[in-house]
Order: C-alpha cells, then structure tokens, then sequence
C-alpha cells in the first residue's frame, strides 16, 4: 500500500537528458525506483547508461522516448516526474496528461503561476493527478522515491507525512528516522498546487499501512485551516501538525512564492489555532513535533 | 510584484482599460508641469488630483489624495504629500491625474483562488468604500463569479459577472467590454492581481478605472523583458538590494542573530526557532531570512555571509543546513572557504549544525579547520540556543 506510490510505480523522467533530470534519475535508480524511461524528442530511440544502484557497479540502460505517449505504450509507465525549465513545464505537463499518465510530479521551481492554473484545469478534467509544481516529490521508503528526496534518511514505517517545504520534509524525516514512514509526500510551496493537504490526508486515512499523520504547513494562504475542517470530519487517524513562520513579519515574501502573510489570515497562529481546534496536537518547533508524533505512537 | 498605481494605470491604457489622464512626478516643480499639461488637456474638467504613490491603502484617509485645481495649487499640494509617511511609506512620488465628473463608483478585481485553484472574479455596484468591509457587512453586495484559467474573462464569462453584480441594463455592456480588456491586463502580463476601486462611471456616461492595483507573478518574468523596469530599486533595503544582486533569496529582518539555511521552509522554521531561544537570551531575534537553495558553493555561502555581516545588528550567525541533495562536506568547505574570503572582516561568531546527506565528512572538515568564530552544533534548537545565548552576550 502507501500512498500514490507503490512498488509497482512505474517511472518516466520527463528532462532525463539534462544535468538535474540525470543526477535525480541517478539517485531515484539507486533508491530502488523503477525508472523505464525518460522522454526527449531530439534524443528518441537512443538510451542513457546509469548506474544500477544495487552496489553491483553494472550499468542499466534506460530508453530515451520521442513522446511521453511513446513512453507510456512501450513501458505501461504510471507515474511521469518532470525536471524541465519553467518556460516547458506547462507543456509537458500537457503532454503527460493527452498521454493517460495517472499521476504527475512536477520537481520544476519558478513556474508561472498562470501555466499552473492553465495544467491544473486540464489535468482535472482528465482525473489526473499533479504533485506540485515546486515541489520535492514523494517517498514510500523501501518501495518507490519520485523526485529529489533522499532516500537514505529513514525507512518504512507507519508514519505518513504530507508538507508544503522541502527540508522540512528531510528534517522531519530525520527527526523520525526511527520510526520510518509509510509515504513521505511533498506537496509544494507555490500559490496553486496539483495535490494539497487535504488530498494528502483522505489517502492517509485510507491507507491501511499508515497509522499516525505529520502534517507540515507554512504561513500563507488557508490551505492549513482548510485541512482543519477536513481532519474534525473526515479524519480519524491521529495527526500532528507543525507551521513554519510564527516570526515572519507581515508583507515580506519568504521564499516559497505562497508564504506571505497579509493581514490577519495566513498567520501561522490562526493555523495553529485551526488545526488545534481539530484536535490536532501541533509543535512550536520541528523537532517538538516529533516528539508529539513519538508520544502518540508509542 | 506589486506595481504603483500610475504603473498599474499605464499598463491599463497599454492594453486598452479607458483610464483617465495621469503623469507622476517627483518634485514639486514636475507635478506644476504635469497638472498644466492636464488641465489644458482636451475635455478637461478644470480640476486635477494629486495622488500619492505608495503600496499601501488608506492613504486617502492619510491625506495623500488631494484636489487641485489650478497648477500652481497643484505644485502645493504635491509639496505638502511629498515625503508624507503613510504606513511606514515615505512618498516618493505623486500621480497628478485628470479630474473625473463620477456618476456612480463600482469595484471590479480578478485574482488568484488558491482554494479552487482558478482564477476568482469580484465585482459590485457599490464601489468606492473599503471591499474588505463590504465583504464582511453586506456579502451579497459582492458579487463572486469563478473564472476558468484556460477561457478567462470571454464575453458570456463578463456578461455572467456584470449579471451576477447587478449592473444596470444600460451600463451592464459598457462594463463587460471593460472586464474583458481588464482580463488582457491579467492574462497578457502575467497578474496574479488585478483590482479597480473605483471603476466609475461618468457623468457622459463612460466607464473608466480611476484607480489601479496590479500584482505580477514575478516566476513569469522570463516572458516579460519591461517586468523588471518597474521594479521599485530604490525603495529596497540596501542590503536586500545587495543581496538579489548576487541571486540571494535574502530578506532584512529587525534582529541580532543572522540565519542562513537551505529551503525556504526549513529557513523559516529556523528563524522561529531562533525567536524562541532568544526569549532565554535577552530576547534578541533573527536578523533576516537567507536561503541559499541546493547548491551551497563555496561562493554562494561567501556572498551570503558577506551580507549578514555587513548587517551592523547582526551579533551571531546561525548556519542551519539540512543535507538533502545539498552536501554536507560542500556546505562545510562553502564555510571554511567563505571564512577564508572574508578574513578579517569576519568577527562574528558563527554556529553550524549540519545534518544529512554526508554529515560526518561535513563536521569533520570544520573540526578540522578549527576556525576560532565557528561552534558546531549537534541539532537545530542547540544550534539556535547556541547563537541566541552568543549574540545576547556579544
């Protein structure tokens, strides 16, 4: 089980040829993902040697594809993650979702936020997942790793974790590694994003190999107090929340283009208080919310 | 980005939006120019209004809008609102602009719905006061229609809204034909805001934006060479400024202990972190927000540290990587070598926790190097108690 990766997944690299896409093949390789493609119209029909990542010091050759729809017929592949330049993302997105590809996870930062909502629309309609844009990607440790997290962190566990940032996924991960996690998702920082908390939260609760829920938000937004809602409704597993930015000042962007706080909503305390009103136990800090989740596991 | 009104107005005419005469000024003596200019305009109304340029609201109730009607009055009212603080704003600029005879006042905005993931479109009959307020007092006097990123603002998506709005029959396809242009606005220069209070109607029965709120997506600024041209330069804090020259994700903060980290979240995280260990030690805070991203060269954390020591607050560091892709061992030369750069001009002690991705390589290598200003840390909360407890003692 897990969530939205398994051991079946089935992988292709959109940017496999260029330098991140090819270090990140690499790596997602050497985690034990099965990559059975990469897609670049000016390389189609050639392969790419990379190591095999089971220590053996042999190479496994992965075919280049003309088109994702090429990829997808030759491999059966499930799951595309795209490493391409903001100004190609939108239509490589487009591409994977014509190709029936079911879930999409879009590593790319900078992506204008328009090309976001243009792709997000059209996936929808097609039922099509997106993970991202700006994104890590996820984990199932032991299983599957699409996209840019380190899989030597921690190992499988029953712990899911759902997160708009990057290190704080690593950091929590870290903070865990004990206990290890059934699936790690990254969901991104940008204003508009493919799968959100609440997305993350439904599979976790349904997903009989995860039993407790690390939820990591940032200021901005209400995506938090939204999800809030949903866990007092829908979710019975427990969870524990940690929001990045109590200090941050009102008005200054911090990085992620969604974390910005304007006026009173989009606080990290109004998210506290949202999710605590959920009966969510939240930490004032990363490694005080572990401590949380460790309680409540043990 | 958020643009200035007498920008967010050119940009306006440049793709159609009916707006009146406008023509910012930075002195005095200019607004006198720009006001006779005005005022011998064609159709003139024999009155101007001098605007003050900041990017914050309220500024009417501040006394940064006044009326003029000659150019000579102009130039005094230019003079007085000049160098106002509105907000924490110091007004730079004023926009002398065409006076309007004003029929009825309306509101009309298009935005990011981050909820739905679409774009969100807002408009009423009753424009003019605060929105947030007629948000909450009268709900139904807001109209909120939904709009499809693929399709926009098309003519049946601007005839929904002005309907939904209540617009008067009359009036209803003047305002249409407006939006539309106003989706061009959005849509062509890549907005993430677009909000016209008041959007009026006129005595001769025209329908004009007299004011102008625009937000651009700076992630589109590859498609848009003239974006970067209305960035306003001067009114970033010199460090800032210093700091986006040399690609620093950097934002000055008002505190005692500087913070570099990888990723934007684990960044913030950390300057709560560090929020709360200064209430231990003196209550000092964080001095900024750094990210320097993946790739931690040596140049990269140089740069960085360059600016936070050159921040005269600045009594601490607080260096707090997490190794995902980024090494540890890079991380830790990027210090040694940075340190090495700066000589003496680094006299601030540093704390540097390391985890992940080759961490032992990382901290042996600044065990090694020994370098008298740098503690390592073994986790986050020491190394922020750490560099708290150093900058309240410093």
């Amino acid at each position: 089980m897990a969530i939205f990766l398994t051991a079946e997944s089935k992988v292709i690299v959109q940017g496999m040829t260029g330098s991140e896409g090819s270090k990140h093949t690499t790596r997602m390789l050497a985690s034990g993902t099965t990559v059975v493609g990469g897609v670049n119209p000016r390389k189609a029909g050639t392969s790419v040697e990379f190591p095999r990542g089971d220590g053996s010091g042999l190479t496994v050759a992965i075919p280049v594809f003309g088109s994702v729809a090429q990829a997808v017929e030759a491999t059966r592949a499930d799951v595309s993650v795209i490493f391409v330049p903001p100004a190609f993302t939108k239509a490589a997105v487009i591409e994977a979702v014509d190709a029936g590809v079911p879930l999409i996870v879009i590593i790319t930062e900078g992506v204008p936020v328009a090309d976001t909502a243009e792709f997000f629309a059209y996936a929808q309609d097609k039922g099509v997942r997106l993970l991202g844009p700006n994104c890590p990607g996820l984990i199932s440790p032991g299983k599957s790793n699409v996209g840019i997290i380190p899989s030597d962190i921690t190992g499988p566990g029953r712990i899911g974790l759902v997160s708009k940032s990057g290190t704080l996924t690593y950091q929590m991960m870290y903070e865990l590694r004990d206990l290890g996690f059934s699936t790690a998702v990254g969901i991104g920082g940008d204003p508009i994003i493919g799968t959100t908390h609440i997305d993350a939260l439904a599979a976790f609760e349904a997903d009989p190999e995860t039993d407790l829920i690390v939820m990591i938000g940032e200021i901005g937004g209400d995506a938090e107090e939204r999800a809030a809602a949903y866990i007092s409704e829908h979710v019975t597993k427990p969870v524990v929340g940690y929001v990045a930015g109590f200090t941050a000042p009102e008005g200054k962007t911090m990085g992620h283009a969604g974390a910005i706080v304007s006026g009173s909503a989009g606080t990290a305390q109004a998210k506290k208080e949202a999710l605590e009103a959920a009966g969510v136990k939240v930490g004032t800090t990363p490694t005080e919310t572990a401590e949380l989740a460790r309680a409540l596991l043990s | 980005m958020d643009l200035f009104e007498y920008q967010a107005r050119d940009m306006f005419e440049k793709h159609g939006v009916p707006v009146l005469g406008g023509i910012v000024a930075t002195t005095p003596a200019e607004a006198r120019a720009a006001a006779q200019t005005l005022l011998d305009a064609e159709g003139a109304t024999g009155v101007v209004v001098v605007k003050a340029q900041v990017k914050t609201g309220g500024r009417g109730k501040a006394g940064g809008v006044k009326i003029a009607r000659s150019a000579e009055e102009a130039e005094q009212r230019a003079a007085e609102i000049l160098g106002m603080d509105i907000k924490g704003h110091t007004v730079h600029r004023v926009m002398i602009a065409a006076g309007a005879r004003i029929a009825t006042e309306y509101y009309f905005s298009l935005l990011l719905d981050r909820a739905e993931r679409r774009y969100l479109a807002m408009a009423s009959v009753e424009g003019g006061m605060e929105i947030e307020q007629l948000a909450v007092e009268r709900p139904e006097a807001l109209a909120r229609v939904a709009v499809d990123p693929r399709t926009g603002i098309d003519a049946a998506k601007a005839d929904e809204i002005v309907a939904t709005a209540g617009f008067d029959a009359e009036v209803a396809p003047k305002v249409a034909a407006v939006l539309q242009k106003l989706w061009d606005v959005y849509r062509e220069e890549d907005a993430t805001l677009v909000e016209v209070n008041p959007l009026v109607l006129t005595e001769d029965g025209d329908v004009v934006a007299l004011d102008g709120k625009v937000t651009l997506d700076g992630n589109a600024e590859f498609r848009h060479d003239d974006h970067a041209a209305l960035e306003d330069a001067a009114a970033a804090d010199p460090l800032e400024a210093r700091a986006k020259e040399k690609d620093l994700n950097y934002v000055k903060l008002d505190g005692e202990v500087g913070v570099i980290g990888n990723g934007a979240g684990l960044v913030m995280s950390t300057l709560d972190v560090v929020a709360y260990a200064g209430q231990q030690h003196g209550d000092v805070k964080p001095a900024n927000f750094l990210d320097i991203g993946g790739g931690a060269s040596a140049e990269v954390m140089a740069a960085g540290l360059d600016i936070i020591l050159s921040d005269p607050q600045v009594k601490s560091v607080f260096v707090n990587v997490f190794g995902g892709i980024t090494a540890c061992d890079a991380v830790a030369n990027g210090i040694v070598a940075a340190l090495g750069i700066l000589g003496d001009q680094a006299t601030k002690p540093l704390v540097v926790r390391l985890d992940g991705n080759n961490v032992v390589e990382g901290r042996r290598i600044l065990r090694d190097a020994a370098h008298p200003l740098v503690t390592l840390a073994e986790t986050m909360d020491g190394g922020a108690a750490e560099a708290a407890r150093l900058a309240a003692t410093a």
